[in-house]
C-alpha cells in the first residue's frame, strides 16, 4: 500500500484517498468502482493499491473535475486497469477490452488536444457539453454538474444523491485560495459562483453539523458549515478587491492595502498559489468579465 | 489573571490523583463577564482579546447582518464558547465490566451542545475527518481537576461579534469541582487569530432542579438579497468601530485587544492613555 495515501470511509459506498495529488473520490459497490479523479500520475500504482484495498472490484467510470495534472495525470494508468460497461457494436467477441471510461466535460477534451503537456491516453473518452451529466451507479444517482468559467472552464462537481456527498474538486481546497487558471477560461465570478451552487446543493442537519458531505479538492472532509465560511471568504476578498477597483485604486495599490490580510496565515501557506497570486488573479478575472 | 490560573493550575497538578465526580445539572453564574456573556458583546468590544493583526482586522470586518444569512442562522456555539452563558448537564459513561469511566459527557443548553470527553486512550481521528463545531476531546484527570484536550474544531467563534479562530486552534480546559461549584477554565491556542493563549474561567452552580430545554433552530430567508451576499465592511470602513470606544471612554489600543492589554500591568499604560485624552 502506498506509504503517503490515506483511505477514509465517507458515507455509504464512498471513500476519499488523499495524497495522490490531489483527492480521489471513490464510489465502490456493486456496480464496480467510479472515481472522481486521477490523482497524479506518480501516484498511479500507489493509488491502485489503495482502491484494491477497499473493493475488488472493477473500475468502470474516472470522472475529471478539471484540468490539471493531478486531478487527469492518472487516467491512463486507470483506465487501462479498468473496464466500462458497453456492449453491442463496440465489443468483440470473447470479452471487451476499451478500459474504463473517462467523463470529462467536452471544454476539458478542447484543452487537451491544444495542449501538449497532455497526451491522447489522458483524455476523456465520454464528454458532454450540456449542463448536466448523470448516471445510476452503486444503487444511487450520481450528478456531475458542470461549472461554467469557475477555476477553469471543464469544472465539474459530482454529487452522489443517495449518499449525498458532493465531490467539489478544486474550487473548495483547504489548503489554499481557489485557484482561478485565467487561460483555460476561469474566473473569480465563476469560482463563487460555484461555491454559491454548492451551499444551495448542501442540506445542513440539526443546528449545521452534518448532512451533505463535502469532499474538497485538497484537504479533509467537510460539511456545509465549512464550505460556508470559505465561500465568505473568497466573497469578502472579492469584494474587496472589486470595491476598491471601482474607486480607481491600482493592482499594485490593492496589494498594498492587503485584502486577503487576516486569511493569509491559514490560507496563504502554498509557495505555488501565493496570495500575491490569487490577488492578480481576481484583480484581472474583474479587470476582464469576458474571461 | 494568567498567573493566578498558572499558580491555580500548578496547586491542582500537584494534588493527589483523585477522581471527583462531576455528574449533576449546573447552572451557569454570570459573575463574570456578564454583558460579554448574556446580552452579547458590543460591536467593536475586543477587550481583553489576545488578539494579533490578523483576528483584529477580521473582527473589524464583521457586520452583523452575517447572522441574518439563512446558512448562518444555526450555527452553535463551538466547544470554546458553549459555556459563556448556558447552563450545563454531565454525566458519565463506564465500563460494564471494569466500571470504569471511560466518557464524559456534556450538554450545553445553548444550541443543545453535546459533547463527548473520551477517557479510553482512543487515537484523535485521521486528518482527513471531519472537524466539528464542538472538535475531538479527550481528558485525563490532573489531581483533581479533569483536564480536556479538543482538537479538530470547525472555524468558529471566539467572541459574538466577528472574533473567530481558525479550523487548527486547540482547546485546552480544566474542570474542577468545589463542593458545589464547578469551574471550567478554558486554554484557547490558535496561531491564526491569537498572539497568546485566550485564557479564561466561567462558574456553574449545582441545580437539582435544572430543566433542560431544546434548540431547534432551522435556517430561513428572511432579507431578499442578491444570491452569495456576504454582509462585511471593509477594511477601515467599519461605521460601528468606534461606538464602543465612545460610549465607555475606552481608548481604542484597549479596545481592540492584543496580548499586552490582557496583563495586570497594562493598567499603567491604560492611566496614560486616559489622562492623554485618547478616548476622548
Amino acid at each position: 500500500m502506498g506509504q503517503s495515501l490515506r483511505t477514509t470511509h465517507v458515507e455509504g459506498p464512498i471513500w476519499l484517498i488523499s495524497g495522490a495529488g490531489g483527492n480521489v473520490v471513490v464510489s465502490a459497490g456493486d456496480n464496480g468502482i467510479l472515481l472522481v479523479d486521477s490523482g497524479s500520475a506518480e501516484y498511479s500504482a500507489d493509488l491502485l493499491q489503495e482502491i484494491e484495498s477497499i473493493s475488488d472490484g472493477t473500475i468502470r467510470y474516472i470522472v475529471n473535475t478539471r484540468l490539471h495534472p493531478d486531478r487527469v495525470g492518472g487516467n491512463a494508468a486507470l483506465r487501462a486497469a479498468g473496464d466500462t460497461f458497453t456492449g453491442g457494436n463496440a465489443t468483440q467477441i470473447g470479452g471487451v477490452d476499451v478500459g474504463a471510461a473517462v467523463i470529462g466535460h467536452e471544454n476539458l477534451m478542447l484543452r487537451m488536444v491544444l495542449d501538449a503537456d497532455y497526451d491522447a491516453g489522458l483524455q476523456p473518452t465520454e464528454t458532454f457539453f450540456v449542463p448536466r451529466f448523470d448516471l445510476y451507479f452503486n444503487s444511487e444517482p450520481v450528478e456531475v454538474i458542470h461549472q461554467p468559467n469557475a477555476i477553469d472552464d471543464t469544472n465539474l462537481i459530482v454529487h452522489f444523491r443517495r449518499s449525498d456527498v458532493i465531490a467539489a474538486g478544486d474550487v473548495f481546497r483547504l489548503d489554499s485560495w481557489p485557484y482561478i487558471d485565467l487561460d483555460n477560461g476561469g474566473s473569480i465570478d465563476g469560482v463563487l459562483d460555484s461555491l454559491n451552487d454548492l451551499v444551495d446543493l448542501a442540506v445542513a442537519d440539526t443546528l449545521s453539523e452534518g448532512g451533505t458531505l463535502i469532499v474538497p479538492g485538497r484537504g479533509r472532509i467537510c460539511d456545509e458549515g465549512d464550505l460556508v465560511r470559505y465561500r465568505d471568504m473568497v466573497t469578502v476578498i472579492r469584494d474587496r478587491i472589486r470595491t476598491w477597483m471601482d474607486r480607481g485604486m491600482s493592482l499594485d495599490e490593492i496589494r498594498q492595502a492587503e485584502p486577503a490580510f487576516e486569511y493569509e496565515s491559514r490560507y496563504g501557506r502554498r509557495d505555488d498559489w501565493t496570495a500575491e497570486m490569487f490577488i492578480e488573479a481576481v484583480y484581472l478575472s474583474l479587470s476582464s468579465p469576458s474571461r | 489573571m494568567k498567573s493566578v490560573i498558572c499558580m491555580a493550575l500548578l496547586v491542582l497538578s500537584g494534588a493527589a490523583a483523585a477522581q471527583v465526580d462531576l455528574v449533576g445539572d449546573w447552572r451557569v453564574i454570570y459573575h463574570e463577564d456578564r454583558i460579554e456573556r448574556a446580552p452579547g458583546p458590543e460591536i467593536g468590544d475586543f477587550t481583553g482579546l489576545p488578539l494579533n493583526e490578523a483576528g483584529r482586522r477580521r473582527g473589524l470586518s464583521w457586520s452583523a447582518s452575517l447572522l441574518t444569512v439563512p446558512e448562518h442562522q444555526c450555527t452553535p456555539h463551538p466547544a470554546n464558547y458553549a459555556a459563556m452563558h448556558s447552563n450545563l448537564r454531565i454525566w458519565k459513561e463506564v465500563d460494564p465490566q471494569s466500571l470504569e469511566t471511560i466518557a464524559w459527557h456534556l450538554l450545553h443548553e445553548s444550541y443543545n451542545r453535546f459533547r463527548v470527553v473520551y477517557m479510553d486512550g482512543r487515537p484523535r481521528p485521521g486528518d482527513d475527518e471531519r472537524h466539528t463545531w464542538q472538535g475531538f476531546s479527550t481528558g485525563r484527570w490532573v489531581g483533581n481537576a479533569l483536564e480536556i484536550t479538543t482538537t479538530d474544531m470547525k472555524e468558529s467563534r471566539i467572541r459574538r461579534n466577528g472574533v473567530e479562530h481558525s479550523d487548527e486552534a486547540v482547546l485546552v480546559e480544566f474542570l474542577t469541582r468545589h463542593g458545589e461549584i464547578l469551574t471550567l477554565i478554558s486554554i484557547l491556542n490558535d496561531p491564526h487569530s491569537l498572539e497568546e493563549p485566550y485564557i479564561h474561567t466561567r462558574n456553574f452552580v449545582l441545580n437539582t432542579n435544572q430543566r433542560m430545554r431544546p434548540y431547534p433552530c432551522r435556517g430561513t430567508v428572511e432579507i431578499d438579497r442578491p444570491r452569495g451576499l456576504v454582509p462585511h465592511f471593509l477594511p477601515g470602513e467599519n461605521p460601528f468601530m468606534e461606538t464602543y470606544q465612545k460610549n465607555h471612554g475606552i481608548p481604542a489600543e484597549a479596545a481592540l485587544g492584543g496580548a499586552a492589554t490582557t496583563l495586570p500591568e497594562y493598567r499603567e499604560r491604560l492611566r496614560e492613555l486616559l489622562s492623554s485624552g485618547e478616548s476622548r
